[in-house]
């Protein structure tokens, strides 16, 4: 057991970048008791007693939260206030239910109903009417909906915590959140970003227990019960971490990084439309990756043509003349998606995934197709496929994407075919670079390491073997690279070696010269540049 | 349901010019507004057959007006004209803040 020397150390998705070390608390959905109805008019009362100390504690939480944590309560508010939607749940408590079945009633459907949507922004939405909704039942309940007793720095971790949830907790003291679950686009990790709160999400299990716990954002990784050595590596990430970040935020609004007299274009990676809300967005070259996999999330159907087709073009319309790249679905892998990913393949991460499980499921595929051919005259789009091995891999889905293309074109749809390029991350893809005829590569640093290191990603157990700057890794990169330069085709890197300032300049070495970053680490990025280009050190 | 003594009805178009369509925020201004006039105002994307009571967020939102769209407003009562004016200059200035 590796618990007795060291901690156990779990990974995760970064939702919010930042360092805490702290007490571990467990944080566990209350499970409702017995509450006994009374008459109608007792529980239109108890419903209506309910309502009012709901609405005051959520309008407490937004006076002291400010911001943007206020609208985004508003909206709960405004549901509370909203007399159509409150009389037709009195109107059930007078046929007879009781106060609790009523509401819950009602709010389930309309989160059903939201879940439903195709808009990801009404999707999104659905976690605030749940927080209300278990608000409103805690107080039914006489629980009082009691602000959690969590110690001041502690490292919270529950399956997943509702916006309101998030700010009851007092994070003047520091701390940090782990979810098992969550997403890194959810309310809760915007206001994390925004109060600078470390987060990180999709732990899946944490099996372990223990008393104090690190949770580094940056690393996405959180080590229970850590050993002094632990503990003295995490503070030292945590001292660079803080120190470059001090300095960083200036450099983004000046001109362009470049590093020996070459210009560094620096993209961003965007998991949809809101992670374009985060401040240092705007000072990006434009989008280097822009996952597609959220649009399959959370939902009871796969998303038509027109649902996709708005979340493409509020990207567009955000870069504007910058270019977005979009990667069609890269599901299966360790990214499941129902109703479209294989189930009991014995090795997922070998197995039917990425553009192998489009070309497997033409109908899916050719639907974002045609999103993405009606985007493409709306902007500068370019599109990737993902885990491409061979060359006929690449040529198949040119081959679908032109007769998408063809038949809209004939029904009068305006669509075009955008620059296509391939995502290399498979070795094989890498060493036959030369095979490929493709606009442009994006090294996928993140699949590539692992298959070509043999060690899966999210084994913890592995970490000190997962090494981005293995020379075998490097090695691929470099011949990538150079295969793009000598034949002028664009070449970029955006798996998270590009948003880690330690790979900077190996990578740079290799010849690339465009990067896809996280937004939150472009500023360090820019400036890591800056310093190498001055003949300085990285951090 | 229209106010019979005062029987007269505005109404008014405005294109939904917010890059998301009606969503949370944009949802509330709206209602925030609607409710600040005595009218009885409904909203519909056009073309649309039901009329949607414009002070229920739960309703404006599940209207789904995606970015785009044309809204059709119509009020009766004694403030229809200045809540017509109104509504429409905050769906055209794309719901400024500040504004509710």
């Amino acid at each position: 057991m590796q618990a007795s020397a060291a901690g156990l150390a779990y990974r995760g998705r970064t939702a919010s970048i930042g360092f805490a070390h702290g007490p571990f608390v467990r944080v566990d959905a209350g499970t409702s008791s017995e509450r006994l109805a009374g008459s109608l008019v007792e529980e239109a009362l108890a419903l209506r007693k309910a309502i009012d100390t709901a609405s005051g504690q959520i309008a407490e939480l937004a006076r002291t939260a400010g911001g943007e944590a206020a609208q985004i309560l508003e909206f709960q508010v405004a549901l509370l206030e909203d007399e159509d939607f409150i009389e037709a749940i009195f109107a059930s408590i007078g046929e007879g239910d009781a106060a609790d079945v009523a509401w819950r009633s009602a709010l389930d459907e309309q989160i059903a109903d939201y879940n439903s949507a195709d808009d990801d922004y009404l999707r999104a939405r659905s976690s605030d009417l749940a927080d209300l909704r278990d608000r409103v039942m805690t107080i039914l309940f006489g629980g009082e909906g009691q602000a959690l007793r969590i110690p001041s720095g502690a490292i919270v971790c529950a399956d997943d915590l509702p916006p309101s949830r998030f700010l009851e907790i007092d994070w003047s003291g520091g701390g940090g959140l782990a979810l098992l679950r969550g997403s890194p686009t959810s309310h809760v990790a915007m206001l994390a970003r925004a109060r600078g709160i470390p987060m990180v999400v999709q732990f899946g299990t944490i099996p372990g227990a223990g008393a104090m716990a690190l949770l580094d954002g940056e690393a996405a990784m959180l080590e229970l019960d850590p050993g002094a050595e632990q503990v003295r590596l995490f503070e030292k990430r945590r001292d660079t971490h803080r120190k470059s970040r001090a300095s960083a935020r200036a450099i983004l609004r000046r001109p362009t990084a470049s590093w020996r007299g070459e210009r560094i274009k620096l993209f961003i990676n965007i998991q949809g439309v809101d992670d374009l809300e985060h401040a240092d967005a705007q000072y990006a070259d434009g989008i280097g990756l822009m996952r597609t996999e959220f649009l399959l999330a959370d939902r009871s159907s796969l998303p038509d043509e027109e649902a996709q087709l708005r979340a493409y073009d509020a990207v567009l319309r955000w870069a504007d003349r910058r270019p977005v790249t979009i990667r069609t679905f890269d599901a299966g892998g360790d990214k499941p998606v129902p109703g479209f990913t294989l189930n009991g393949e014995a090795n997922p991460f070998l197995g039917v995934r990425g553009l192998r499980l489009c070309l497997a499921r033409p109908e899916i595929f050719a639907t974002q197709l045609r999103a993405l051919a009606r985007a493409a005259v709306r902007g500068n789009l370019k599109v990737m496929f993902p885990m491409v091995t061979s060359a006929g891999e690449l040529e198949a889905g040119r081959k679908l994407f032109a007769d998408v293309v063809r038949d809209l074109q004939a029904d009068g749809i305006a669509a075009t075919l955008p620059e296509l390029g391939i995502m290399v991350e498979v070795p094989a893809a890498a060493l036959a670079i030369a095979s490929f005829k493709a606009s442009f590569f994006s090294i996928g640093s993140n699949d590539l390491a692992q298959y070509v290191l043999a060690c899966d990603r999210s084994n913890g157990a592995l970490a000190h073997l997962m090494d981005p700057l293995h020379p075998a890794v490097l090695e691929l990169i470099a011949r990538t690279t150079e295969h793009g330069r000598r034949a002028g085709i664009g070449i970029s890197l955006c798996g998270d070696m590009a948003s880690d300032q330690r790979c900077l300049p190996a990578l740079l070495s290799c010849g690339l010269r465009e990067l896809s970053v996280n937004a939150s680490a472009l500023a360090q990025i820019k400036q890591a540049i800056d310093r190498l280009s001055s003949g300085g050190g990285v951090g | 349901m229209l106010d019979k003594a005062d029987g007269q009805i505005f109404t008014g178009n405005v294109r939904l010019v917010h890059a998301v369509g009606m969503h949370a925020r944009p949802a509330v201004k709206l209602t925030k507004l609607a409710k600040k006039f005595q009218a009885q105002i409904s909203v519909r994307v056009a073309g649309a057959t039901e009329w949607i009571n414009a002070k229920s967020v739960a309703k404006i939102m599940a209207m789904r007006a995606a970015h785009g769209s044309t809204i059709e407003i119509k009020a009766s009562g004694s403030d229809a004209e200045s809540a017509i004016a109104a509504l429409v200059d905050l769906i055209a200035t794309d719901f400024p803040d500040g504004a509710s």
